[in-house]
């Protein structure tokens, strides 16, 4: 019988971005991947597996402004589903830069509604914590590896105290 | 299909089928449109490829070194023969981190029959090696590109006119180091996807950017597999933008047809360029190519890993590096054009300035735009021939089997949806 802790259930989102967050956490996996094996159980994370799965998590890194009204349900569940939920990234944190259409000149808005309403993308990007409640935010244009390090053992340290 | 895995960034397939035909593909990048070429109007120049950087997080830095050769072409700045060096070098660093990420994290768990790099058994001792060897490569390249250009996502020391910081010796000598360290996993990743059972032969025109003198990145004229030859200027008027209007990215034709951008292309164009030392460990490899079977283009990334490992180990050891400073040239009205490789294949950024730098107008042309075609007419080649009623297919072949064989050819295109929009949800429709 293992008396290792269970693993942490995680999900990994991205919304309306260029992703450069989950590519920071790919470089973090160069050093880190051994451990991260051992602690966590990516559940739904399609960037690095095809069998996800969307029930429950421990915590949910979410990357990424949300633009449509199926994003800001998806973000909505996925709150419901997490006891945390970390944002990561200039877009989910500030919803900038994947939202700069919100500042766009009346003319430049002109310009581009017909693809706004074309894809059925929401009248104003907004950032997470506009639609959901946000336990963590980790800022950055990508964020820092040592600050999403440090975010990450923090919470990890909070859920293992709390398993005991 | 509602959403392809292992890619980077959102795309989602609909497949129409009636009497066991395929009727209709509906490829679709659902990225959502962040506008980028709207965005960069009103802005100052010298802010223009920072901006850019932010159309995708793993090329980011091909966007910065086409927006900065865009930018260049109109201001008249020539960049100094230490610039050029460092451009190479950092293109070098994108090549082999961004490579690695799509072989073993993407491609390579379809070979294994594993669901996740991720899932490589330790106690195996070719899986764990490999485990090992992935983090490796992708780390020699994520150093390189930071001691050289800042960052690998949006680089920091690149800009209009030269960079902001100089490589140090300590960082040069580890450089070093870890890639020549890296050097024998790439080897042993070069003959994992050169025995790898997958193949989709298709025949297409090839395109890429082939520099004059050794294989690389940027400069040099734009070939065809057709034989032609123009200058990064004739790029654009060269292609014809088609609208998919399911898709929140452009298509684009070549002579009137789909055609490939990327390391197939580079590969079946200019193999007679690579670095001797690649030429002579993957003698046996670069038999296979030119190819027209698109599952090589995980083929010949690795060996362009292996290139970027050679050729950069030896412009390190050769070149000093000393600080010089950004070359300036005034403002004017003017327009530029900057085509580079990015991994994924040709990236075309133009830029069109005002006398006071602001700039009026821009278009950027990425490569997953220009496959888009090719990967919808192959997708429905390949679903055709899994039917029930082709000569191919087996007896009522499993949707989940069709899902996943789509999935592993568009994972060989390595698409990078991100970029296309400014992986996969299919949707079946049975008729």
């Amino acid at each position: 019988m293992s008396d290792e802790p269970k693993k942490l259930k995680i999900g990994w989102f991205s919304f309306s971005c260029c992703e450069d967050n989950t590519i920071v956490m790919t470089e973090v996996l160069n050093d880190h991947w051994a451990d991260w094996k051992k602690i966590f159980d990516f559940r739904y994370a399609p960037v690095l597996k095809s069998k996800n799965i969307f029930d429950e998590f421990d915590i949910a890194f979410v990357e990424g402004a949300i633009a449509s009204p199926a994003q800001e349900e998806r973000v909505k569940e996925i709150r419901k589903r997490s006891r945390k939920l970390v944002a990561i990234g200039a877009c989910a944190v500030t919803g900038l830069p994947s939202g700069q259409r919100n500042n766009f000149t009346p003319a430049q808005k002109e310009a581009i509604q017909f693809l706004v309403d074309r894809f059925g993308a929401l009248p104003k990007v907004l950032k997470v914590s506009e639609v959901v409640p946000v336990d963590v935010e980790v800022g950055g244009c990508p964020m820092n590896p040592d600050d999403f390090l440090g975010a990450v053992n923090r919470l990890v340290a909070e859920m293992r105290k709390s398993q005991t | 299909m509602e959403r392809i895995t292992k890619v980077e960034g959102n795309a989602s397939l609909t497949l129409r089928v009636k009497d066991d035909k395929v009727t209709d593909v509906n490829f679709k990048i659902s990225e959502f449109k962040r506008f980028y070429t709207e965005a960069m109007k009103g802005k100052a120049v010298m802010g223009v490829p920072q901006l850019l950087a932010r159309i995708c997080g793993t090329c980011s830095n091909a966007h910065i070194l086409a927006s900065i050769t865009a930018g260049e072409s109109a201001l008249g700045i020539t960049p100094s023969e230490q610039t050029k060096i460092l451009r190479m070098l950092t293109a070098h660093g994108l090549m082999i981190r961004d490579h690695a990420l799509h072989l073993y994290l993407f491609s390579m768990p379809d070979i294994y029959g594993k669901d996740a790099f991720l899932d490589f058994d330790e106690n195996d001792a070719e899986q764990h090696q490999l485990l090992h060897d992935g983090f490796e490569v992708k780390a020699a390249g994520n150093f390189l590109a930071t001691l050289v250009a800042g960052r690998s996502v949006h680089a920091t020391y690149p800009t209009i006119g030269g960079f902001l910081h100089f490589p140090e010796k300590q960082g040069i000598a580890e450089a070093i180091r870890k890639l020549e360290a890296a050097r024998p996993a790439v080897l042993r990743l070069i003959n994992i996807f050169k025995e790898a059972p997958f193949h989709f032969k298709r025949e297409t025109t090839y395109m890429a950017l082939v520099p004059e003198k050794s294989y690389g990145y940027l400069g040099g004229k734009i070939m065809t597999s057709k034989g032609e030859i123009f200058g990064e200027d004739k790029f654009r008027e060269q292609l014809e933008r088609v609208v998919i209007p399911y898709s929140q990215a452009s298509g684009y034709k070549y002579g009137g047809e789909g055609y490939m951008v990327g390391a197939l292309a580079r590969m079946d164009l200019a193999k007679d360029k690579l670095h001797p030392n690649t030429k002579e460990s993957a003698r046996d490899a670069l038999k296979v190519f030119p190819s027209a079977d698109v599952f090589q283009n995980n083929l010949a990334q690795a060996i362009e890993i292996l290139h970027s490992i050679d050729e950069s180990v030896e412009i390190l050891k050769n070149s000093t590096f000393k600080a010089e400073p950004i070359v300036r040239a005034p403002n004017r009205d003017a327009v530029g054009m900057g085509v580079v490789e990015a991994p994924r294949g040709t990236l075309y950024h133009k830029i069109t300035l005002g006398a006071d730098g602001i700039v009026k107008e821009g278009e950027v042309i990425v490569p997953t735009g220009q496959n888009q075609i090719n990967i919808e007419q192959d997708i429905g080649r390949l679903v055709q021939e899994l039917l029930p009623a082709s000569p191919t297919g087996g007896p009522d072949t499993p949707k989940e089997k069709i899902e996943f064989e789509i999935e592993k050819l568009i994972r060989a295109y390595d698409p990078c949806m991100s970029c296309a929009a400014h992986f996969l949800k299919v949707n079946w429709r049975k008729e």
